[in-house]
């Protein structure tokens, strides 16, 4: 470092009063949460008598714990199915010649472009007419197939040479065993990228269980605590409710913390691809 | 290899385009043309619900609010990005960390980051206010003034999304070699013509993409004014995709709500086809 120019300084107070407006608020927060409600409209920086009151009595209002459970189960099975079938419907465009091919392509990247505002009313009555309002089948089903994930795969696999498939296939490697023994190996960046979206996706979504789950122990949690939030039951206590905010963070938060790195790449492929 | 093999890989994906998108998009255009309660018989009534959508001043401010939303938004977001990506890329101390930072709200729920800002904008112990009083100035009517407060949701937003635009614009200026600004700096070219000239046609892709993204995002804008301000005050925070939601799952219209969908994704589709024409007669 050495010695910093004026300009170099003038960068760093900007760039440190940035992050400072990202960080400090989720820091106020979480604070907030451990802080007695009388406390709250005071506090700064330094924390005010910790207290776990607002925790305990927000976990007694709301099943919070049985709603992350379902959370981890939907983005969980989820992830799964778009890892799953986004591979082997990426596979078929990539390697497997086939009449219509070219149509399901094109056809994938319609489906795309059309806004989901389109979709959301008439996949509602289905779910009505499956008689899978209040069922996790309404959050997982609908969910198991992304057009972006089969593009995304489709891309990968096409960059594997096929002399690897013909001698998978010569040594006789059914085409499953192809894509998830032979081909995953070789596109973990991939798989990383849709796993990390579809999970976010999943664990983000709050519209589409607004609409499907009625039942509160059925409920995934940012739609528990949304409810909780706008309903009466937090009685107006701030701190009850940013706990269940800050509950509903921190396992986003801890992964963020682990594999930042691969956060923000897969996020940025996003906006790539897009 | 099976002639039928590849098909039957496709199949799960055929069933779930079949069932989840294909069969939704007629119906949606059935719906249009009904009226329906999901228990009730349907009942056809012609072109009404298209009438009644022209004639729903609510709607109509709905859409307005929705633009005037993205009309803030838009261009915060594209001035605080590209400088944020602007001063990262450089040679610095603890860059990672700096882009950690602004991603952070990125990844985290929009319903966190709705509870925690409905609370900065408190009126009275909000921390913006106090932060205004302290440095005394008055406070401000974040989410109570009608004409304030869906400035204030864009500000939310603008918050939470920054940090992926920043990484997209970083990206787009990491494209550009530096012996270009070194060569322009030997031509005596300017700060602003090296900005003008080199790095603003390497990241026009970037600056485009920017745009698209932030307005799909916000014409879907819908849990920040369903958490913060159930679309008040006035109905000044209304966006499109909360009275949809209104329509049909508080008043139960599926058939006008079906119809506020499709023309509402005719309109998405519209602004971003105009939206692309314009860039790429840009150049």
């Amino acid at each position: 470092m050495g010695n910093l120019k004026p300009y170099k300084i003038i960068l760093y107070v900007l760039l440190g009063g940035a992050a400072l407006s990202f960080l400090y608020p989720f820091y106020w927060m979480i604070l907030a949460s451990l802080t007695p409600e009388a406390q709250i409209g005071e506090l700064g920086v330094a924390p005010k008598g910790i207290t776990w009151d607002n925790y305990a009595q927000m976990a007694g209002k709301i099943p919070i714990w049985r709603s992350l459970l379902n959370s981890v189960i939907v983005a969980g099975l989820s992830t799964l199915g778009v890892l799953i079938f986004g591979s082997t419907t990426g596979y078929a465009l990539a390697k497997l010649p086939f009449r219509g091919r070219n149509m399901l392509f094109f056809i994938i990247i319609f489906t795309m472009t059309l806004p989901f505002q389109i979709t959301l009313i008439p996949n509602y009555i289905l779910m009505v007419k499956f008689q899978w309002i209040d069922t996790l089948a309404a959050l997982v089903v609908p969910a198991l197939n992304s057009a972006f994930a089969i593009l995304l795969f489709r891309q990968a696999f096409k960059s594997i040479p096929d002399d690897l498939i013909h001698s998978a296939r010569v040594d006789g490697c059914g085409e499953l065993r192809i894509i998830f023994q032979i081909l995953w190996p070789n596109i973990i960046p991939t798989i990383i990228t849709v796993g990390i979206l579809t999970f976010m996706n999943s664990w983000n979504d709050v519209l589409w269980p607004l609409i499907v789950i009625r039942e509160e122990k059925l409920m995934t949690m940012p739609q528990l605590v949304t409810l909780f939030a706008v309903g009466g039951r937090a009685e107006a206590q701030l701190g009850v409710k940013l706990a269940s905010a800050v509950v509903l963070a921190l396992p986003i938060i801890i992964a963020y913390a682990i594999f930042q790195r691969h956060f923000i790449q897969s996020m940025a492929s996003t906006g790539l691809k897009g | 290899m099976k002639k039928t093999l590849p098909y039957f890989i496709v199949s799960p994906y055929l069933l779930h385009l079949a069932l989840f998108v294909l069969f939704p998009v007629v119906f949606s255009i059935v719906l249009t043309f009904h009226k329906w309660n999901i228990i009730a018989p349907m009942e056809y009534v012609g072109w009404g619900n298209y009438w009644r959508l022209f004639n729903d001043r609510l709607f109509w401010k709905a859409i307005l609010n929705t633009f005037q939303f993205l009309l803030v938004h838009i261009p915060l977001q594209i001035i605080i990005s590209l400088a944020l990506a602007y001063f990262l890329n450089q040679k610095l101390f603890a860059r990672g960390f700096f882009r950690a930072s602004f991603f952070l709200p990125v990844v985290i729920s929009g319903v966190v980051v709705t509870i925690l800002w409905q609370q900065l904008y408190g009126l009275e112990t909000g921390l913006l206010n106090r932060l205004l009083i302290n440095m005394g100035l008055g406070r401000v009517e974040w989410l109570s003034n009608p004409h304030m407060a869906i400035i204030s949701i864009a500000i939310m937003a603008t918050w939470k999304n920054v940090g992926l635009y920043v990484i997209l614009f970083l990206v787009g200026l990491q494209t550009v070699p530096r012996s270009y600004y070194e060569a322009a700096e030997v031509d005596g070219a300017s700060s602003w013509q090296q900005f003008r000239y080199i790095t603003f046609p390497a990241i026009n892709p970037t600056f485009f993409m920017v745009v698209i993204l932030s307005t799909l995002g916000g014409f879907s804008l819908f849990i920040e004014p369903y958490i913060m301000t159930d679309g008040g005050p006035l109905n000044s925070t209304l966006s499109a995709m909360l009275y949809i939601y209104k329509q049909a799952f508080g008043y139960y219209h599926m058939g006008y709500s079906a119809t506020l969908g499709l023309f509402f994704a005719m309109l998405i589709m519209a602004v971003v086809a105009v939206q692309k024409y314009a860039i790429e007669n840009d150049e």
